[in-house]
């Protein structure tokens, strides 16, 4: 098994060299100076633009610009945001925890109501309620999710009043920041009314995120179960006399939530495309909207960095599910 | 399942068409979609004649009028009108030009040099195989949306760089599908025959293998397709896809954003045209899907 990950692990390093490449070309192949750009429509003198230029170390060769980059990123430092001047790495960390919560309670409502809705749709092959699950999964699949985000805004914010139409938490709150979930730093305040207030602002971006992986997951769930259910073991466990719940439960999704696993893990690459939308939609400060923000305003230290980190995250997560499918399922292994 | 037109010999490309028709065509869902598609096409082709409306033009008299069922409503503008006085209905017929186009360039560029890479890599093996999985592996690395974001900032906001990031953003999916079924066939015998009897990479490649390893990519085909009509609308709707004038769907909806509290209209059909229509080629995919694949036909 150590064997097993080490390997995995060997073979993710010239994949993040790349991702390095990648994002270190992105800021020198843009069309325009970036110093000329960064300047604005005010120009530069040419003296300030050798200042600048040493600065930020574009007046030195490209492979030595590359291995400070590449030398800096292994200590953790990712330059300084050219808009903002604080450390790209601070401000991606700061909004980190935003983008996490979302998307692990977008996750979570898609797991809860795309599983089970799979397992229905597999045990009733063919009826009205396997065709109900599959339609509504295929629009589910098929969604503009930015346009999904103005629907639900436009029924539950503004005609409803049901919830708030932007941001995370409501102004009159401040609680202080221990794990950066705020549905949780509120709780451990033993705020109830914040952590309300962060609850009602979670709950509708973290639906509209979850709505794809919601369809993926019930559409896959209901494809492996009716795989399953022609083996010979589900076969054996009916003749033994098992209860239709039990041959169901233990023999078929069982086994049926292999393949199932990798495809929620695999959605989190997705999650990440989906909260940049979402968060836009919804004024969520986390860094899908932090990462739109850096493009329109040409921060590109900072883009550079996000792109850097972001790719390692996805990395390691499609590592760590590549790891509990190895445990799962121990014939892949070898 | 019987097939009906059993008049063609089997193994030819006429059985072969005639029993996938068999089996696409019994699937009603997959019907629909083609119906749909097909629909869309003829309309997007023949948007002048459709449209009642000029795109482009503002009428200053009719500025948010409401769809006709409304009793502000009238029969001269069905959709309503946009914040500007332009039909709505007309620019979302002139936008199935733009999504449909960018969709099909978008697949026949990736599918290409997918293939073409895909190719490369299952057939030489060695260093090759390993230099294209891995760079394939640096594009998935990134989330797409993000990826196409940052190329098309490198390529400057526009229809052409949103296409082609598009399309570099789908390449891994044609690299990995092509490259899998040349292993599985190369070892095949008649490739081994095809080799014994003279034929070049370049043909083996091509006429031998390359045929024999379409279905899935066909199905994966649809599923690029339908994904780029929806990312093409997210960059538009960034304001990095198709700029504005343009009656872009992605587009239309971020211009229409502000409005969303006062006339739903605007917000309302761009969207519901989008869903609708991706919705259409994913049905069109699955039946293309079940008909292709020989495991569930056999069974």
């Amino acid at each position: 098994m150590l064997k097993f990950i080490l390997v995995k692990l060997a073979q993710l390093i010239p994949t993040f060299i790349g991702v390095t490449i990648v994002a270190f070309s992105f800021i020198r192949l843009l069309p325009g100076d970036p110093i000329i750009l960064l300047a604005g429509e005010r120009g530069i003198s040419p003296e300030r633009y050798a200042q600048l230029s040493a600065e930020l170390g574009f007046d030195r060769p490209l492979v030595v610009q590359y291995w400070d980059f590449l030398s800096g990123l292994l200590q953790g430092d990712l330059g300084t945001s050219l808009v903002t001047h604080t450390r790209v790495v601070d401000e991606f960390f700061s909004r980190f925890p935003a983008t996490v919560e979302l998307s692990l309670v977008a996750l979570l409502i898609a797991v809860i109501i795309g599983l089970p809705a799979g397992v229905i749709a597999a045990t009733r092959r063919g009826s009205w309620i396997d065709h109900g699950v599959m339609g509504v999964s295929l629009t589910g699949y098929s969604m503009p999710i930015f346009w999904w985000g103005l629907l639900a805004i436009m029924l539950f914010s503004s005609t409803l009043g049901w919830t708030p139409v932007s941001g995370r938490i409501s102004y009159l709150y401040f609680v202080d920041s221990v794990t950066g979930f705020l549905t949780i730093d509120t709780l451990l305040a033993g705020n109830w009314d914040a952590f309300w207030s962060a609850l009602h602002h979670l709950i509708l971006p973290a639906i509209v995120l979850g709505t794809i992986p919601m369809a993926v997951i019930a559409r896959q769930t209901r494809s492996s179960m009716l795989e399953v259910q022609g083996e010979d073991y589900v076969r054996t466990a009916r003749a033994k006399g098992l209860s239709n719940f039990r041959v169901v439960m233990v023999h078929t999704l069982r086994n049926a939530l292999i393949t199932v696993v990798t495809v929620i893990g695999l959605q989190v690459g997705l999650l990440l495309s989906g909260a940049i939308l979402t968060e836009t939609i919804f004024s969520w400060p986390g860094i899908g909207k932090w990462m739109v923000d850096a493009i329109t305003r040409r921060d590109y230290a900072a883009v550079q960095g996000a792109l850097v980190l972001i790719a390692l995250i996805i990395m390691l997560i499609n590592l760590l599910v590549d790891i509990a499918y190895g445990v799962i399922n121990p014939r892949i292994r070898h | 399942m019987s097939i009906t037109s059993s008049h063609a010999a089997p193994g030819t490309l006429r059985f072969q068409l005639a029993e996938f028709w068999a089996y696409f065509s019994a699937n009603r869902g997959a019907l629909t979609g083609l119906l749909f598609v097909s629909a869309m096409l003829i309309i997007a082709v023949l948007a002048p004649l459709f449209a009642p409306h000029d795109p482009a033009i503002q009428n200053r008299a009719a500025f948010l009028i409401p769809p006709v069922w409304h009793a502000e409503g009238t029969w001269n503008y069905i959709l309503g009108t946009d914040a500007v006085g332009r039909d709505i209905l007309s620019r979302l017929i002139y936008g199935a030009r733009y999504s449909l186009s960018v969709g099909a360039l978008v697949v026949l560029l990736s599918m290409t040099v997918g293939i073409f890479l895909g190719l490369l890599a299952g057939y030489f093996r060695g260093w090759i195989e390993t230099l294209i999985t891995r760079v394939m592996d640096v594009v998935l690395s990134f989330p797409s949306l993000l990826l196409a974001l940052g190329l098309v900032t490198v390529l400057s906001p526009g229809l052409t760089s949103a296409m082609i990031a598009i399309a570099v953003v789908q390449l891994p999916y044609f690299v990995r599908l092509t490259r899998a079924a040349v292993i599985s066939e190369k070892d095949r015998e008649y490739v081994t025959a095809s080799r014994l009897a003279g034929a070049g990479h370049g043909r083996l490649m091509f006429n031998t293998l390359l045929p024999n390893c379409m279905a899935p990519l066909i199905v994966q085909a649809t599923l690029s397709f339908s994904t780029a009509i929806l990312d093409i609308a997210a960059l538009g709707f960034l304001g990095m896809g198709v700029q504005p004038p343009t009656p872009e769907w992605g587009a239309m909806l971020a211009n229409a954003r502000e409005f969303m509290g006062s006339a739903y209209w605007v917000v309302t059909f761009p969207g519901l045209v989008i869903l609708s229509t991706v919705l259409m080629i994913n049905l069109m995919g699955d039946g293309l899907r079940d008909a292709l694949d020989p495991k569930m036909k056999r069974s």
